[in-house]
């Protein structure tokens, strides 16, 4: 090895080493290549006009940039018979995700403190017949709700909506914070009970405080869930109080009309554009959301 | 009643929880239970009670056939090319590469959006006027053919690239997870006995990763039985019925098709996949830990 090193040539080792890192930065490139890929040509395509689109150049940046596309699927887009575009549809989207997400996640924050800090007999039973809940497909309780929203008045509006996102996200974020409390000392709880401390200043006062991290993750994980969600959307709303996932399935899936394929993308770019904004501000929460997530109905 | 509060705070706190769910959840699984032995068609009917008839009827339909045999067909293909790409991907993100929170947010990135998104990009890429088939062919291989949306043999792959495409980012960062969890003792002394490090991959260290196997294959599971948006986004079950699968058999069936008895007979047999599949982990899981 000191000849090779003389002669200022490379040993075989160290040739081999930087082929087979050439051959890793290969295959890594390609892989981003397939994840990347379908983000940046939907972009692109935004961005075309409707002959350039049929001409090909799939991969090719648009020659005449053009942002009617977007106006087009924000404000004039045909979707059923109403023609006034995404807007009202993503209005819905938020009206119903916001007070969803707040709720669901304070109910479970809740529920997860008096799981694990206020035990009581039966505590662990309570928390399986909780927990459940995520494993079940949500198919099975269809029908039932949307005779139950019926009765209630709530069927077709985004009341409903928020009430059964509300309800079925009570399993999920009931475990992911009474997971996370287990692992605040008992000691800080036991102290401040001696104090006279009641349950919910001893919630307010230092269980939250200490959990701004387990919180990031609730809201990340309910509003993903939440703002995509399509099962319930498309079960239990109608054409006034549709959220964009049913608003951009009838624009994109319709049979009626010329398909206006640039429309499409900067609407389908619309309606992914909050989660991901999320996900690219707080990729590591985002994580940790989607792990505790992927058990959920 | 001050006195019983204070007491019992912890209970009286989640009790509005446990009594929606108790009604909401375990009620209504009871409901569509129960719907399930009636010949209900638009509207819910407990004096048309069948018995198991319904179950009966739904096995003998074709539809269903497909659409079940589907579920494990896409299952058995999503959970083979999901793990072991995502196994794959995450050990060539593990080799110590440059930018690697780069490479690993382009992986996961796809998860933030929702099956109805990810349906319709696929279903645009697919196609064969204007997506990745005209790509190649300018390319000059203009033999290439890539028909999956339109034909019934092979769209079942057109389902496993998307759900792919949006899933591996959360197997990758499992398995990424569990590599990182490994002792790096084991690879110095496999490099001082000059084992290759295939071998060791393969002898050693992916047999560790054993329950990060388990949890991945009954996460994707789950997940397969329940696949529903992406389906109708990206091939809306077609052509004909033969991308269906039972969660779009049932939403027809319930809402469009007015059978409701027959639909509930399908959910039912939906939870049945769900506990089959569940029931073994969660004594595997409660055993070792126990």
């Amino acid at each position: 090895m000191p000849r090779a090193a003389r002669s200022g040539w490379l040993t075989p080792r160290r040739r081999k080493a930087i082929l087979s890192r050439g051959v890793l930065y290969l295959l890594l490139a390609i892989i981003a290549l397939f994840f990347a890929g379908p983000l940046y040509i939907l972009l692109s395509t935004s961005f075309k006009t409707m002959p350039e689109i049929q001409s090909g150049g799939l991969m090719a940046l648009p020659h005449e940039p053009t942002v009617q596309p977007w106006v087009t699927a924000w404000g004039e887009a045909c979707i059923g018979i109403t023609c006034g575009g995404l807007k009202g549809y993503f209005g819905n989207s938020m009206v119903m995700t916001i007070p969803a997400v707040l709720i669901s996640v304070m109910i479970g924050a809740i529920n997860g403190y008096a799981l694990a800090k206020w035990p009581f007999p039966g505590a662990r039973f309570v928390f399986a017949a909780l927990v459940a809940g995520n494993f079940v497909p949500f198919q099975v309780v269809l029908a039932p709700v949307a005779v139950t929203l019926r009765t209630l008045g709530l069927f077709g509006s985004v009341e409903g909506l928020i009430l059964i996102h509300v309800i079925y996200g009570i399993p999920i974020t009931t475990m992911l914070f009474r997971n996370f409390f287990l692992s605040v000392p008992n000691d800080l709880i036991k102290a401040a009970r001696i104090d006279g401390a009641g349950f919910f200043w001893i919630f307010f006062r230092i269980v939250l405080p200490l959990s701004p991290s387990v919180i990031v993750v609730a809201l990340i994980l309910q509003f993903t869930g939440i703002w995509n969600d399509f099962l319930f959307a498309v079960s239990f709303s109608n054409p006034s109080s549709a959220p964009m996932t049913v608003a951009l399935n009838n624009l994109v899936n319709s049979n009626f009309g010329v398909k206006e394929y640039n429309v499409h993308m900067a609407a389908t770019v619309i309606a992914a554009a909050p989660t991901l904004i999320l996900y690219i501000l707080l990729g590591r929460y985002f994580l940790r959301g989607m792990t505790a997530g992927a058990v959920k109905g | 009643m001050r006195r019983f509060l204070q007491r019992h705070v912890s209970q009286v706190a989640l009790s509005p929880s446990l009594a929606l769910i108790a009604i909401f959840l375990y009620g209504f699984i009871a409901y569509t239970a129960a719907v399930s032995t009636t010949n209900s068609k638009a509207f819910p009917r407990f004096d048309s009670f069948v018995g198991l008839e319904q179950y009966w009827r739904l096995f003998h339909t074709p539809r269903w056939h497909v659409a079940f045999t589907n579920m494990f067909l896409f299952g058995g293909l999503f959970l083979l090319v999901t793990i072991s790409l995502g196994l794959v991907i995450a050990i060539l993100i593990d080799q110590r590469i440059r930018a690697e929170s780069f490479f690993r947010s382009i992986v996961m990135y796809p998860m933030a959006m929702s099956f109805v998104v990810t349906g319709i990009i696929w279903q645009w890429l697919l196609n064969p006027t204007l997506g990745i088939e005209v790509m190649v062919h300018q390319l000059g291989f203009t033999s290439f053919r890539l028909d999956w949306l339109t034909n019934p043999d092979t769209v079942i792959w057109a389902l496993v690239v998307a759900a792919f495409w949006q899933g591996c980012g959360l197997v990758m960062a499992l398995f990424l997870a569990g590599l990182r969890g490994i002792d790096e003792d084991i690879w110095k002394a496999a490099a001082v006995d000059g084992i290759p490090a295939w071998r060791v991959y393969v002898y050693i260290v992916i047999p560790m990763l054993a329950p990060v196997f388990l949890t991945v294959v009954v996460l994707l599971a789950l997940s397969i039985v329940r696949s529903f948006d992406l389906v109708v986004a990206l091939t809306n079950g077609g052509p004909g019925v033969s991308s269906d699968l039972p969660s779009v058999f049932m939403f027809d069936m319930a809402f469009r098709r007015t059978n409701l008895g027959l639909s509930a007979a399908s959910a039912v047999v939906m939870l049945g996949t769900v506990l089959a599949i569940l029931i073994p982990y969660l004594y595997v899981e409660t055993r070792e830990r126990g």
